[in-house]
């Protein structure tokens, strides 16, 4: 085969188009893609409406904080300060988790880590949008619900470094959390496959005539899944109670996220399937909550589900393997338009007259204690290479309910040899 | 019954002892399903528990996975086998792993019925035998009835098993058993075969247990499906007195009952319909191998479709045929 070259002048040579990153190494960041709308042309529709009616807040931005740190609109939560102060302080306090991981990782005590700096807002809010008894399906970059929900800090170490207190067991990679107690599911590696899933329990929670419903996240790259199609058109076709979101962090590994929306916005992909999408701010602590409350009011009223497009970005690498400098400009979450969620949640809470930067500094002192004090505690259940781990024999158990023969006998058999 | 008669009312006896049992897939509702297993179903437990589905397996596996997960007991039908691969990363990734990596926290009891097997005219896209994807899964569950009987009590356990099972259904016998090469209809009706009477109630067939078809002392036979019933008829056109073992679950295998019909007989003859690299039989001739080295007196034989496509006018010469297994029979016997 020739080498191909550009195709003949003409009106009707085809081209073929590759889209490109908001910016690559020694590259000016460029965010004027985004069609940023102000807060100002949003409204908040009626839990009944149809997808049609979303179609501006798809194709738009739903804010609530200005970049003063000023609320105001249609999207207004009603939070009480205590509540926000909360939700400061569950954001602060996975930065301090994420920071430390991070740093052990580098140390070599955890083997892998995913940090999910910058998108703190989006896994946060939306958990306290949510009822305990709502279902989560995450992908591997929402350890807020984790904190949201009250999970012991120690046992997420512990499941980290694959000691003896691992839920898991030593099965599964740092960060693919499993906790039924707080009914979040348990991660897996294989992109997107949560996401369908999660459709099938909203639909197991409609059958059962329960109010319970489905949360699940999926990032921008893994909407290019076909089990992102699945899940749309599964939870249009039988209209089951489920929030679906779509973390758009702007990259996918190095991958822009270009590759996948097309030129459009992932919000909009909803209204083919005739779901209601709504695209919001994902650094906007107040407007997050707000979208995600009302989505999951209408899926507890039985109208069905929406789809939520998080428009925020990866400021971290996206894991300890990968090096950010090598695809986009260094510092490129610096020009980031919507800025940090952590410090627009404090700004609005000093303006608001019930914070100070004194106040900030004394708590993320005391979370990095914490973290500190947890990390130590987590050791002491054992290290991922000097153990105590799960004894090696248990790598047989569930894999079956009850263990097979043929199970049974290669349990046997690594016990001889070891 | 039929083996569709009996699928339908194993179904009909778990939904209506337990209300978290549902069917779903293309077809299954309102109209019955293509080979009628679901019919009856919709009117009798409504569109929630007989349902319908868009097409797409992928979403079908995924919705039944999370329902799995809130508490139901999702029976689903591919509609043929050979599309079972669009929900290949549900199965594998997904519903074989969970209780595994969730250390034992999750689970989802789901049920995965698929029409396998040729004979049909069914070409490429109608005739696959893919048991041997999944008997190499850990944490899959692989079944294959070859009798009305059997399908009722097996599909029974597997539905009220919490570990998730592939069910193979051959479709070749929905209708009647079948012995081999015959364009013109089948071999004969359920009706007339002892394993077609079925009782109405609940029964089950444990999973994991061989089924011995026909006692023999000259060579060991391992079959299921549809080739049970071809191996029968060339057993007996043969006149070989060889032991055929229906093996009915793949996975977990009952390793026992061949053994010890391998060990007292000394010669193998394996016989699937699936193509022959990597498939099912290589692992059994291992497994016979590792566990009758010492009692074998002929090299252990296999008999199953060629490495190819399943072809659509060559059928009788892809399908294993009772000449092909006549004369496996023979060679093994021709070691002294």
């Amino acid at each position: 085969m020739p080498t191909p070259t550009a195709g003949p002048a003409g009106a009707f040579a085809s081209k073929l188009y590759v889209p490109t990153g908001s910016s690559r190494p020694g590259e000016t960041p460029d965010f004027s893609a985004l069609k940023l709308v102000s807060e100002t042309g949003s409204f908040q529709p009626a839990t009944d409406c149809e997808a049609g009616d979303t179609v501006p807040l798809a194709r738009g931005l739903v804010r609530v904080l200005d970049d003063q740190g000023e609320a105001g609109g249609p999207w207004q939560p009603e939070l009480s300060d205590e509540q926000l102060l909360q939700g400061l302080r569950h954001m602060l306090h996975v930065r301090a988790y994420d920071d430390r991981m991070f740093r052990m990782q580098r140390q070599g005590q955890l083997s892998f880590y995913i940090k999910s700096t910058g998108e703190e807002a989006v896994a946060v809010a939306q958990g306290m949008a949510l009822r305990g008894g709502d279902m989560l399906f995450p992908a591997y970059r929402q350890q807020g619900l984790l904190f949201v929900r009250g999970r012991d800090v120690v046992d997420m170490m512990c499941h980290c470094i694959s000691n003896a207190r691992d839920n898991c067991k030593g099965r599964q990679m740092p960060v693919f959390y499993t906790w039924k107690d707080g009914n979040f599911f348990s991660i897996s590696g294989n992109l997107a496959t949560q996401y369908s899933q999660a459709v099938g329990w909203a639909m197991a929670s409609a059958y059962k005539g329960e109010d319970h419903i489905a949360t699940t996240w999926v990032g921008d790259g893994s909407t290019a899944e076909a089990d992102v199609h699945n899940a749309m058109l599964f939870a249009a076709t039988y209209r089951a109670p489920v929030i679906l979101n779509i973390v758009n962090n702007q990259w996918a590994i190095s991958t822009p996220q270009a590759f996948a929306a097309t030129g459009t916005t992932f919000a909009a992909r909803a209204l083919g399937y005739n779901i209601p999408g709504i695209r919001v701010d994902g650094n906007d602590f107040l407007a997050v909550y707000a979208v995600t409350e009302w989505a999951a009011l209408r899926a507890r009223q039985g109208l069905g589900p929406t789809v939520i497009e998080l428009l925020t970005y990866r400021v971290a690498g996206h894991s300890t393997s990968d090096n950010p400098d090598a695809y986009r400009a260094q510092g490129e979450g610096d020009a980031w338009p919507l800025g940090d969620p952590v410090t627009r949640l404090k700004q609005h809470l000093i303006g608001r007259g019930v914070w100070s930067e004194q106040q900030q500094q004394e708590l993320e002192a005391e979370l990095k204690q914490s973290i500190t004090d947890a990390w130590k505690q987590a050791l002491s259940h054992g290290s991922l290479e000097d153990g105590p781990h799960w004894p090696v024999a248990t790598m047989f158990d569930d894999v079956f309910q009850h263990m097979p023969a043929h199970l049974l006998r290669q349990r046997q058999q690594l016990e001889d040899e070891t | 019954m039929s083996m569709v008669q009996a699928i339908n009312s194993a179904l009909d006896c778990t939904m209506a002892a337990d209300p978290t049992v549902l069917v779903m897939g293309q077809d299954v509702g309102f109209f019955g399903g293509v080979f009628r297993c679901t019919e009856g179903l919709y009117d009798k437990y409504g569109p929630h528990r007989a349902l319908d589905t868009p097409i797409t397996e992928g979403g079908i596996v995924a919705a039944a996975i999370g329902m799995g997960v809130n508490g139901l007991r999702p029976v689903v039908e591919m509609q043929f086998a050979d599309y079972i691969y669009p929900a290949i990363d549900q199965i594998i990734s997904e519903l074989a792993r969970l209780r595994h990596r969730s250390g034992g926290e999750y689970f989802a009891p789901v049920t995965i019925r698929a029409p396998c097997g040729g004979g049909i005219r069914g070409g490429q896209t109608h005739s696959q035998s893919p048991e041997g994807i999944f008997t190499h899964v850990c944490g899959l569950k692989t079944v294959m009835p070859s009798s009305p009987y059997d399908a009722k009590g097996l599909l029974i356990s597997a539905i009220e098993d919490d570990d998730p099972v592939m069910f193979f259904e051959p479709k070749r016998i929905y209708n009647g058993p079948f012995h081999g090469h015959d364009n013109n209809g089948g071999s004969g009706s359920w009706s007339e075969h002892p394993l077609g009477q079925v009782p109405a109630g609940h029964y089950r067939i444990p999973l994991g247990k061989a089924a011995t078809i026909r006692a023999g002392s000259q060579v060991t036979v391992l079959a299921y499906g549809t080739m049970v019933h071809v191996a029968a008829a060339a057993i007996r056109a043969s006149g070989i007195d060889a032991e055929l073992l229906d093996l009915r679950s793949l996975l977990p295998l009952d390793i026992e009952a061949v053994a010890e019909s391998v060990q007292k007989t000394g010669r193998c003859v394996i016989i699937h319909e699936a193509t022959r690299t990597s498939g099912y039989g290589a692992e059994l001739v291992a497994e016979v191998q590792e566990n009758c080295f010492w009692q074998l007196r002929a090299p252990i034989e296999r008999v199953t479709g060629w490495d190819t496509p399943y072809p659509h006018a060559f059928e009788w010469e892809y399908f294993p045929s009772q000449r092909r297994i006549i004369e496996a029979l023979q060679r093994t016997l021709a070691y002294h």
